[in-house]
């Protein structure tokens, strides 16, 4: 059950220092910061995400660094200081925070407003600046909210998942489905905006228990929605009981009526999609920071395992929070590994990531036999006809984000 | 480590032990080696043997065989160790057994007063596939006789005993040798006994040697000039020597073995192919011992090779006779064939740019492969490449690999076929080597060629043998017990049979116990039909067969079901179906895909996900269109493949 495994990339240097190319016109691009929080209570079946339990980390890592719940606010800021240091006095100030995890709010709340502070402090937060933590049904109380939300965050993006008791069990999620409720209320009286995750496709579930998990997200009026389909990923522990034949593979057209579904049910109750797998009641709502990773702007990503990407550089950190800390204990970037994107790669990104937003992609961007295909594309029904005549933007229908694969070999072809 | 240090410094391999004239040296002691050896082009035929060794591919034919050279001081004990860690790379096979065709070792032997004679030994190798009959055929015809070697654990293989009898419908005298016998699992006695109830005689005639420690070998050499005869022939006749292997080397050209009969070849002569009436100047003749020794000629009896300069095997073909041009023999030897291609199959560049590196490829292989046929072939499917003929399957797979490994070509090869002669209702004929060939008119008749198949299996096997080849429309034309627990069994096949997959199941059903031989015999007429496959409605040529009447709906729903497995879903649903004609046979739905996309980055891993969008991107380069249809290679490629002809030998 290792976490998912990192990129093979070139060697990243001690220093963590970029090249000048990637600085260049860093002031004017927007900066996030992402925070990962390595901890949870248990590890889900289905989860590669980089994260561990205390028994896992058992007190010491391997490293001999001393890392845990306690200490990683401080050890986190000092990447902060690093990350300060590479950008230098060129960056701008920060417009998106998000702490991801694993489970943040397995932290002190004072902990990541801490971790905030710090950022605040060494950037400068831009004034309408999006900070967004994700939670455990089951770790957020009012009081832990409102201190949040008192130490500058904005949202809170609260794992539900399913409101169907053995969907949740297969999911091996323990949280109370009840407390789904408790704590969106609760975020809403901190001043907090809600957003709700969820997963589809899970083994067992039908389409009408997905329809309930809708239904009960709709009845909670969340600001924003995050619908992803199941996911099994080699080495997880969900991997294992399908291979043994105990739970089913999920199935894609399962999964995309479900999509569509869920779909609708949201549009209809007023939350449109801007992503393939997001929907916001209002263009005002809708995840800045999220938005930034299918844009292509700048982000730091803070903590052991995160990525991160600076003007055409990607980079990603070692993954065991010991060895983590241990690399900036000694004052040493705890880079992994990194690429420098070629400009075919960048074009490459720009389509891949760029089509699946609301947004979509300017037709002109697109370039030569890619263009062509996109009359074959609004003709198969996957590309929008209006948008692509009316405003020249390649935007995605339902089917085309359910195929957005195929959407991008066609617009990538040769 | 000495031995290894040493390897630097090792003497040239082409310079031989002991030369013609060097008659006093005085090697080291290996008992009865020949203090001299004697000149070539005056030996007298009552002192030459000539033999060669039959056996089964893994029966330790080389290791006795190097042996041999090793005993005879051909190959001196230093240079043998050396060449025998040779073995451990490629080179292995190919080094001593590919350059000695035809070896040619002194031996001394004692008569029965005890006086040692020297006598000339010419060891002739022979190809040991299934697919190569007729150049089996002349390398025994260049022989008295055949050391029949079988290994003491396995016993003897349909394969060996194919070539057994050819070696005794050429009425050569065979001395029957059991090898490994130093192996825990040798059955001496067991196999001793099958070999002589095949080749008469007593069990206790039957040698046991170990070519592995050298055991037996000495007498197997002393027997060897004890047993067989003599070669006999007309020396002042004009000359005439049968070609039993024709070689390229990019070094010298065409390097042709010969075994003389009558007369005399010498160096700068002007040589004539009796089947091609071409003249050649020889500008070279000589023995190999183990390396070519140049000399001033071969006489009667006499085995070595010659260099006429020619580039092309075909212009030096296997059993075509050789004769003088300023007295030429009247009539040829005899048996010479053109070698006639039975199985065909088309083969394509996986990269279409590749179309022009794989003609020349098989441009090359042409040279040194006088059965290799081939022309070019457009298919819908699978774009630009070739239609060749091959001997049979196995000649196939060699050409194949040779292709792929030495020219590094990524191919595919379309499901191998035979050659079907069609007559249609208004009397016209049609020679069908491609299914895209094969006529849509009324038909009166289709003939196809069928083999003489020798399958040897323990007797339990009986029963599933027979099972198979009814179902595989063979007749039984005899059967005998070798031993106790071994049969043999003899069955009429339709060779179309054989290249499907017959070999596979053969296996598959006696638990690989059972081991193949076949020789072509013939055709017969057969109730066949033409099963088309469509994707969309569009004929996929690369998938069409030939196949009888009662299986073509078998073919037509397994190919249908294992290509709804092979080809990815599309964003439409793909009909597949299998047709004769304008009926619809078998019919399989590749339903529509949904959905494709990963609906998250966890963490901005775009990395990941770049990579795997290029991953895919390499992958569709792979794909080849059938009309709107995305057909990856690996679906052709395991459609198509018949995976169980591998390792066939």
């Amino acid at each position: 059950m290792s976490p998912s495994a990192l990129p093979d990339g070139d060697p990243a240097p001690a220093s963590g220092r970029l090249p000048a190319s990637a600085l260049e016109g860093l002031a004017d691009i927007d900066l996030g910061i992402y925070v990962h929080v390595p901890f949870c209570t248990v590890r889900c079946g289905y989860c590669d995400f980089n994260t561990y339990t205390v028994t896992e980390l058992g007190g010491r890592g391997p490293h001999g660094a001393a890392v845990g719940v306690d200490t990683y606010a401080d050890v986190a800021l000092r990447e902060v200081d690093l990350a300060r240091t590479v950008l230098g006095d060129q960056s701008p100030t920060v417009s998106t925070v998000f702490v991801g995890g694993g489970t943040p709010t397995m932290l002190p709340s004072a902990d990541l407003v801490r971790v905030l502070d710090g950022i605040r402090q060494r950037f400068g937060l831009a004034s309408d600046v999006e900070v967004t933590t994700e939670a455990n049904p089951d770790s957020v109380t009012p009081d832990s909210l409102r201190e949040l939300s008192e130490g500058g965050f904005t949202r809170v993006s609260i794992g539900m998942q399913s409101a169907v008791p053995h969907v949740l069990a297969t999911l091996e999620r323990t949280h109370d489905p009840d407390n789904v409720a408790r704590a969106v209320s609760a975020a809403r009286d901190a001043g907090l905006q809600v957003s709700l995750d969820l997963i589809y496709g899970t083994p067992g579930e039908s389409l009408s228990d997905w329809r309930r998990s809708l239904d009960a997200v709709v009845a909670l009026a969340p600001d924003h929605v995050s619908a992803y389909a199941l996911v099994v990923e080699a080495g997880t522990k969900m991997a294992a009981q399908v291979r043994r034949g105990e739970v089913a593979m999920p199935d894609d057209d399962d999964e995309a009526d479900k999509y569509e579904l869920a779909d609708e049910l949201l549009t209809a109750a007023g939350l449109g999609w801007y992503e393939v797998s997001n929907w916001a009641r209002s263009p005002a709502t809708r995840c800045r920071h999220n938005i930034a990773y299918w844009s292509g702007t700048n982000w730091w990503g803070i903590g052991p395992g995160a990525h991160s990407h600076v003007g055409g550089v990607r980079w990603w950190n070692v993954k065991h929070p010991s060895a983590y800390a241990a690399r900036l204990a000694d004052a040493v970037s705890p880079a992994h590994a990194r690429e420098t994107l070629t400009a075919e790669q960048r074009h490459d990104e720009r389509m891949l990531l760029g089509s699946r937003l609301v947004s979509g992609l300017p037709l002109e961007e697109v370039r030569g036999p890619g263009r062509t295909a996109v009359a074959g594309l609004i003709a198969d029904g996957l590309v929008d006809g209006t948008s692509a005549l009316s405003s020249g933007r390649v935007v995605l229908t339902r089917r085309g984000r359910l195929l957005a694969d195929t959407v991008v070999h066609r617009l990538l072809a040769p | 480590m000495g031995d290894l240090a040493g390897r630097a410094t090792l003497e040239p391999p082409g310079l031989p032990p002991s030369t013609p004239t060097n008659s006093c040296e005085v090697r080291p002691t290996v008992s009865p080696m020949a203090r001299s050896a004697l000149a070539p082009n005056a030996t007298p035929p009552d002192l030459i043997r000539n033999f060669c060794i039959i056996a089964h591919i893994d029966h330790g034919k080389s290791t006795l065989a190097d042996r041999m050279l090793q005993l005879t001081g051909v190959v001196d004990a230093r240079a043998m160790r050396a060449q025998y860690l040779d073995r451990m790379d490629i080179e292995r096979e190919r080094g001593i057994t590919i350059k000695s065709q035809a070896v040619r070792m002194p031996w001394a032997a004692a008569d029965e007063t005890g006086a040692l004679t020297t006598y000339c030994l010419n060891m002739i190798d022979t190809p040991g596939h299934v697919d190569f009959t007729y150049e089996v055929s002349r390398s025994l015809a260049a022989c008295e006789g055949a050391v029949l070697l079988v290994d003491a654990a396995q016993g003897i293989e349909a394969q060996t005993l194919a070539n057994l009898y050819l070696a005794m419908e050429n009425d050569l005298t065979i001395i029957p040798v059991l090898n490994k016998i130093d192996l825990p699992a040798a059955q001496p006695e067991k196999y001793a006994e099958e070999l002589a109830r095949l080749i008469g005689g007593d069990p206790d005639d039957c040698l046991r040697v170990s070519g592995k420690t050298g055991e037996g070998v000495e007498p197997l050499l002393d027997q060897i000039v004890k047993l067989l005869p003599a070669p006999t022939g007309d020396a002042d006749a004009p000359a005439r020597a049968m070609i039993f292997d024709s070689v390229y080397d990019t070094y010298r050209g065409v390097v042709t073995y010969v075994r003389v009969v009558d007369g005399n070849l010498s160096p700068r002569e002007k040589i004539v192919m009796m089947s091609t009436r071409a003249t050649h100047e020889l500008l070279e003749i000589g023995v190999i011992s183990p390396e070519p020794v140049p000399g001033n000629g071969l006489g009667v009896g006499e085995v070595g090779y010659l260099i006429t300069g020619v580039k092309d095997v075909r212009q030096s073909r296997v059993g075509d006779t050789v004769t003088n041009a300023g007295k030429p023999a009247k009539h040829d030897l005899g048996g010479y064939r053109d070698p006639k291609p039975m199985v065909f199959s088309g083969l394509f560049p996986i990269d279409g740019s590749d179309y022009p590196a794989l003609r020349d490829a098989l441009d090359k292989l042409k040279l040194n492969d006088a059965a290799l046929v081939y022309e070019p072939e457009t298919s819908a499917a699978l774009g630009f490449g070739f239609r060749v003929g091959f001997l049979g399957l196995l000649h196939l797979e060699i050409v194949r690999e040779r292709l792929e490994r030495e020219f590094g070509l990524d191919l595919i090869s379309t499901q191998p076929n035979v050659v079907y002669d069609v007559v249609l209702d208004d009397g016209k004929a049609v020679h069908v080597t491609n299914p895209s060939e094969y006529p849509d008119g009324k038909i009166r008749e289709v003939t196809e060629p069928v083999v003489r198949a020798t399958i040897l299996a323990p007797s339990e096997f009986v029963g599933a043998i027979m099972e198979l080849c009814q179902q595989k429309r063979g007749s039984l034309r005899g059967m005998d017990y070798l031993s106790e627990d071994r049969v043999e069994m003899r069955y009429t096949l339709p060779l179309a049979e054989i290249v499907f997959d017959f070999f596979d199941q053969l296996k598959s059903r006696t638990r690989g116990y059972a081991s193949l031989d076949y020789e072509l015999d013939g055709d017969q007429v057969s109730d066949l039909v033409k099963v088309e496959i469509l994707l969309q409605g569009e004929t996929v040529d690369a998938f069409s067969a030939i196949v009888h009447k009662d299986k073509a709906y078998n073919y037509g729903v397994m190919m249908a079901g294992k290509l709804k497995e092979l080809i990815p879903r599309q964003q439409f649903e793909v009909p597949i179906q299998a047709a004769i004609g304008s009926r619809i046979i078998a019919r399989e739905n590749i339903r529509a895909i949904r959905k494709d996309v990963l609906a998250k980055c966890y963490g901005g891993d775009i990395s990941r996900k770049r990579k795997l969008l290029e991953k895919q991107k390499e992958g569709k380069k792979r794909m080849k269109m059938v009309g709107r249809v995305e057909v990856p290679q690996e679906a052709f490629v395991a459609a198509l493949s018949s995976d169980g002809d591998k390792g066939k030998k």
